[in-house]
């Protein structure tokens, strides 16, 4: 090193975590700055939530074998919720990084000495910010404009917080393994949007999972986002309700085992898949 | 790394994908605090080269050393020295521009004042206005001031000033003078002849991904083509000779002429973009571009052409 201002060129250590902190905040402005990203990813649940609750708002919308009404606003908060950990993990994140990785932003930071680590943390944290805004959300909307009953046992809220962790960390690295799929960013939402309409409608988001036919039940229980709905259900819905679930449980196991599986892909996709630029393209 | 080491050294350089050739044997240095200029028409291998450099792309063969590293294996550390302004990028720019540098400024270990980045490209007055807003030369100087917010040893320009008003190009070419009075090494691709003759120490011309040309701006494409025009018009007749001594010639015509005044008289020293499209017609033409220039200067009599008007 023979320049003259020669300054020591060696990086910090745990750089990785801070500028992964940086990338958070700087994903989350500008998450917020694109309005289509926050119309179609975060307020989508809400709008959906509130058309439901205000069509079928007339009398009870289900009721439990011992009597209590449910209105449709408590039925399908729990979809809404799930639905909201997969727009804000999977789609947004998969749309969002094809747009990224054919718009030259990858390749820019491809040049530069931030840490491909750094920047999954600054998606990852994105996701968990406005996934948590947008739980946050849905539940302020319930509770307040549709007089939602929400659960006050402890145990309940922690069974949130783990299927939310879980499902949020989960679709965000399908996320980001998915990004792989479009071949440019314009058709990133052409590829995406389907995907998950179609998990969002065999999973018991938009209908009563089950009412759905044995064999799409099953099909759907491959998929994390039925364990999803039906982890949510557990916290949101009467006791009652359990006995009309597949195999009459919650199956907090089943929850756990499934979504953990699809978090493992993920990660493995994501390790072997992921690049910050298609070289020779 | 020593102070004679090159900061670029390339050794027969190829790059193919598939049956198609893109780069065909290319080597050249770049010595350190030199700024370098790769010329050549689209889809020459300047690009390419660049890009191999900058560690997007992989060699087909051929030695590649870039700051004592090879490209394809640079680590963060290696990309902490570097700066690169890519061509054009489409990026959301859901940032403000200052926001945009002291985020980029904080990846490296000792990045220059966001502010005076900001001043040295002429952004003041867009600081504060996110970069989808600005106008294509406006976030043309985005990338550049991205590029050197992290104080590079070795700076990559592909086409930095495409989309710059005239004003906007002389205050860039100040800004990279300065840059290179701090020590910095720049390996500049552009399009702009006056450009590259007005910034390179050095220029290398590209065609067909072969290194056609390399060395000093008032060298390249050999003496010859850069021997004085003397033209003049009688009536609609055009004439047009090329001569070492174009005083010597004026005198002459002059005197031929009877002492009046020879009509749009002119002498013209070939630019570098005479000289650089004479070498790619030579290269068309099937003759060594070194060889521009070298048949009409020999011959003594006037080239006579008619005039298109």
């Amino acid at each position: 090193m023979t320049t003259t201002r020669a300054p020591s060129r060696t990086l910090a250590p745990g750089r990785t975590l801070t500028l992964g902190a940086s990338r958070v905040a700087y994903e989350v402005r500008s998450y917020f700055r694109q309005g289509d990203s926050v119309f179609f990813t975060f307020l989508f649940p809400v709008v959906i939530l509130t058309i439901f609750s205000v069509a079928f708002s007339e009398g009870s919308f289900a009721v439990t074998p011992d009597g209590t009404e449910v209105n449709a606003a408590q039925y399908y908060l729990p979809g809404m919720l799930a639905a909201g950990i997969l727009l804000s993990g999977l789609q947004n994140m998969s749309i969002d990084i094809a747009i990224e990785r054919s718009d030259g932003t990858l390749k820019r930071l491809a040049g530069t000495p931030l840490p491909v680590i750094s920047y999954f943390i600054g998606k990852i944290g994105q996701v968990f910010v406005t996934g948590t805004l947008q739980s946050a959300l849905l539940l302020l909307v319930a509770a307040t404009v549709f007089s939602v009953p929400l659960p006050t046992d402890p145990a309940l809220w922690v069974t949130f917080a783990w299927v939310f962790v879980l499902g949020v960390t989960t679709c965000a690295i399908l996320g980001i393994a998915l990004s792989r799929l479009p071949r440019t960013g314009k058709s990133a939402t052409a590829v995406i949007i389907p995907i998950t309409l179609v998990l969002q409608f065999i999973s018991g988001v938009y209908l009563a999972f089950t009412q759905l036919p044995d064999w799409l039940q099953t099909v759907a229980s491959v998929f994390p986002l039925k364990w999803l709905a039906q982890g949510m259900r557990s916290v949101f819905l009467p006791q009652s309700f359990e006995a009309l679930e597949q195999g009459g449980s919650w199956d907090h196991a089943g929850i756990a085992i499934v979504t953990g599986l699809w978090l493992v892909v993920g990660l493995v996709l994501t390790r072997l898949t992921f690049r910050w630029i298609r070289k020779d393209a | 790394m020593t102070a004679s080491d090159p900061v670029v050294s390339v050794r027969d350089l190829r790059k193919s994908y598939g049956p198609a050739v893109a780069l065909d044997g290319v080597s050249f240095d770049i010595e350190r605090g030199e700024v370098f200029s790769l010329l050549g028409p689209n889809g020459a291998g300047k690009s390419t080269t660049i890009e191999i450099l900058e560690g997007y792309r992989d060699r087909t063969s051929g030695e590649a050393t870039v700051l004592g590293q090879d490209p394809q294996r640079g680590g963060l550390d290696w990309k902490a020295r570097l700066g690169i302004v890519l061509q054009g990028t489409g990026e959301s720019g859901s940032a403000t521009v200052r926001e945009q540098l002291r985020h980029f400024a904080g990846f490296y270990p000792h990045p220059r004042d966001v502010d005076e980045v900001i001043a040295a490209v002429g952004l003041e007055k867009q600081a504060g206005s996110l970069v989808r807003k600005l106008s294509g030369g406006q976030r043309r100087r985005v990338d550049v001031a991205l590029g050197i917010v992290g104080r590079p040893e070795l700076l990559f320009l592909d086409e930095p000033t495409t989309g710059f008003d005239p004003e906007a190009r002389r205050d860039f070419w100040h800004l990279i003078r300065s840059f290179r009075d701090e020590g910095t090494s720049i390996l500049l691709t552009t399009h702009y002849l006056d450009e590259a003759a007005q910034l390179s120490d050095r220029v290398g011309v590209i065609a067909d991904g072969r290194l056609i040309d390399i060395g000093g701006v008032d060298e390249i494409g050999g003496a010859d083509a850069r021997v004085p025009i003397v033209r003049w018009r009688t009536g609609n007749t055009t004439h047009e000779v090329r001569t070492a001594t174009p005083a010597i010639e004026v005198a002459r015509i002059v005197e031929a002429g009877g002492g009046i005044e020879p009509e749009g008289i002119e002498i013209t020293r070939p630019s570098l973009e005479h000289v650089y499209l004479g070498m790619l017609a030579a290269l068309e033409q099937g003759r060594s571009p070194r060889e521009n220039g070298q048949a009409r200067v020999d011959a003594a009599a006037p080239v006579t052409r008619s005039a298109a008007s």
